[in-house]
């Protein structure tokens, strides 16, 4: 058996004692793969709208990120640009190309310099949107697309993120289920919980080991 | 692999001996069991996630080969690619194959305890590529030139002082007045030196925690964003990841996330957890143009439908490590193979040979921490013990203990003849240490009264004594 493929799984199946499965058997593994169902899923995933947030919010703090909640969308601008002055960094930003972030009323900040596309080693902060917030533990999920780079997730110092309230979802499960509605799976699902950080020296914790040293969440109420 | 795990007896004494590690180890088996139970404790679907995940990993390796081939058809469905390697040289040879014809330079590796043991690293090295490290402690032992101590912290046996003096011999372009004596300007100069090489890097070179059969999708799961940032700037990605880490669909791996962030640092979920799927879209603006998964087997499926099955349900989460006695004592270099602690008692041997590392399932205390646990309830301390089983069956054990044995072995068969010779010793010991209270030297038993006294036993066996009083 020269054809690598072949040898590991006639391997396997010479010690599971049989060919290849049965037509029964692979009707049944064919299913669950179909139907995807779902395991355990923690009680504390399911409640209130309102009560996910909240508890959303909490987890993400506790991960080292800071969370705004801001009235309306048309308050964004202006919470990136305090946000840049309150931590002394420069008035630029680059940016996700998507309508949740380009529909943003920007040029009300004149001092706020924004252009789009994916990050440059010189890009200090990102904004780009979110598919979803998850209250379980108080995760983002971010895909890729054709406006939104996944490079802006991770190669920015300072990374912000926009967010509607009503996109918080339960479980990791409720968030994978947008993303499947929305057909093809994007290259990269990044589920990202608080800024970058490493333990690796001496068991210390430090913030902003690789990627962003700063994750801030602004959340949306509208 | 390495394997240096025949000296393991002279590497521990090392390691016990070695007073930076003792301190790692010492915040290091108090820290991550107190994170761990706090995690666990405050999920209370904990444990039935456990068996859940237990149950779906041996779900999969009953089926193996349908996940595998169903995960192959979702790669090449998104237009990657698959290569089967039965060996760690097959391994090699396919990356090595992908790189050239990159005509690749540099490449950028994310964490991966299983390029480790197909020692990826010195072979592109000796081809002429530069394979660079960039999670912290690999970078730091990388620079260093030594093996990973521990599967999740590799360079957790290293001191701040010794980390800065590493980098100022190598960073030689930087200024030789900056201060590095605190950790956050050890970070901060590394993120400045990396940073640069994920921008030139041709390829980089991921592990995998999962790897998804319905979709296709390989999962890593990092603190540092160091894998995402190599995995997503150079053109080519390549996923190295042995066979046993196929789970059926993305709900399935939703549990053994659950499991793994939890049992590894007792964090409720690691800061960046992604699932890649194919290379990048034709309408994406950044992300690999092709995307490789080596399937590794490498010995893997020797043990399928044996007593040690139930080790490739492995996670490597490490919180066996964490937990072990002997572990937290000598460290990981002891083992001198590149899983160390429990799991690496049990791994080692299947991979490299039990003629080469009989030391390591002998190095417990079957306390059975380890398997309490281990997220995936594998039975640790049985396997380590039939690890012994075979070890003595082939005649690994010195000749005076399979002398030692054998006697007592039979003896045992025959009550009377035991119940005699036990009688007689005890009195023999008991005469020997009556005025002392402890005996300081004891005929075959040197390796135990060279560190400390052996107690004077009873005048008569306990049997003997229980025999009278009724």
């Amino acid at each position: 058996m020269s054809d690598p493929r072949a040898q590991i799984l006639g391997k396997i199946r010479e010690i599971r004692g049989r060919g290849a499965l049965s037509a029964s058997n692979r009707h049944m593994l064919d299913t669950r793969l179909a139907d995807h169902p779902r395991n355990v899923v923690p009680a504390r995933a399911d409640g209130p709208q309102a009560e996910l947030i909240v508890q959303f919010m909490d987890y993400l703090g506790k991960a080292g990120a800071t969370v705004l909640r801001v009235p309306k969308r048309s308050d964004v601008p202006a919470a990136v640009a305090e946000y840049l002055r309150d931590n002394n960094l420069p008035g630029r930003v680059r940016t996700t190309s998507d309508p949740e972030i380009d529909s943003l009323p920007w040029s009300d900040q004149e001092m706020l310099e924004r252009t789009e596309g994916r990050a440059e080693k010189s890009d200090d902060v990102s904004v780009t949107s979110a598919v979803a917030g998850i209250a379980e533990t108080g995760t983002l999920l971010l895909t890729s697309g054709k406006h939104t780079p996944t490079s802006l997730n991770f190669l920015p110092e300072t990374h912000i993120v926009v967010l509607s309230a009503q996109t918080v979802v339960g479980s990791y499960e409720d968030a994978i289920d947008k993303v499947r509605k929305q057909g093809q799976l994007p290259r990269t699902l990044n589920f990202i919980t608080g800024p970058s950080r490493t333990a690796d020296v001496e068991l210390t914790m430090e913030m902003g080991a690789h990627g962003p040293r700063q994750l801030h969440v602004i959340l949306v109420d509208n | 692999m390495d394997a240096t795990a025949k000296s393991f007896k002279d590497q521990a004494k090392d390691g016990l001996e070695n007073a930076t590690l003792q301190d790692a180890l010492g915040k290091l088996g108090f820290g991550f069991p107190l994170l761990r139970q706090m995690a666990a404790d405050g999920l209370p679907e904990f444990d039935a996630l456990r068996d859940q995940g237990r149950d779906i990993k041996n779900h999969v390796l009953e089926h193996l080969d349908y996940y595998l081939e169903r995960f192959e058809e979702q790669v090449t469905g998104h237009g990657g690619q698959v290569h089967w390697c039965p060996t760690d040289g097959d391994a090699r040879d396919a990356i090595l194959k992908i790189c050239q014809e990159a005509r690749a330079k540099t490449v950028t590796k994310g964490k991966s305890m299983v390029t480790e043991e197909i020692a990826i690293n010195a072979h592109l090295e000796a081809h002429g590529i530069k394979a660079i490290e960039t999670d912290l402690g690999e970078y730091i032992i990388q620079l260093r030139n030594e093996p990973p101590s521990h599967i999740v912290g590799p360079a957790i046996h290293l001191n701040k002082e010794q980390i800065a003096g590493t980098f100022r011999s190598h960073h030689k372009e930087l200024d030789p007045d900056r201060s590095l004596e605190e950790v956050p300007a050890l970070v901060r100069e590394a993120r400045e030196v990396l940073r640069q090489k994920y921008i030139d890097a041709d390829v980089g070179i991921t592990g995998a925690n999962f790897l998804v059969a319905e979709t296709g999708s390989s999962i890593i799961v990092t603190n540092e964003g160091n894998g995402d940032l190599s995995q997503s700037l150079p053109r080519i990605h390549i996923v190295v990841a042995s066979i046993e880490k196929v789970v059926p669909t993305l709900e399935d791996a939703c549990t053994f996330l659950r499991l793994l962030a939890r049992s590894a640092t007792g964090q409720e979920f690691s800061a960046y957890t992604t699932f890649s799927t194919g290379p990048k879209r034709p309408d994406d603006p950044d992300g690999p143009e092709q995307y490789h998964v080596i399937l590794l087997d490498n010995g893997r499926s020797d043990l399928l439908g044996t007593e040690f099955q139930d080790v490739l349900r492995c996670i490597r989460c490490g919180a066996c490590m964490n937990h072990c006695p002997v572990y937290t004592s000598v460290g990981g270099h002891a083992y001198g193979s590149v899983y160390p602690g429990p799991i690496g008692s049990v791994l080692t041997p299947a991979l490299a040979g039990i003629d080469q590392s009989h030391h390591l399932p002998n190095a417990s205390t079957f306390c059975g921490k380890c398997e309490e646990v281990c997220p995936m309830r594998i039975p640790l301390p049985k396997m380590m013990r039939y690890w012994r089983e075979r070890a003595f069956d082939q005649g690994q054990d010195p000749v005076a203990a399979r002398w030692a044995l054998a006697f007592w072995a039979t003896a045992a068969r025959w009550p009377a003849l035991y119940h005699f010779g036990a009688n007689v010793m005890t009195r023999l010991l008991h005469f020997m240490g009556k005025r002392e209270g402890h005996l300081v030297r004891l005929p075959f038993a040197g390796g135990w009264t060279r560190h400390r006294d052996f107690p004077t036993p009873e005048r008569a066996t306990f049997q003997s004594q229980w025999r009278k009083r009724l």
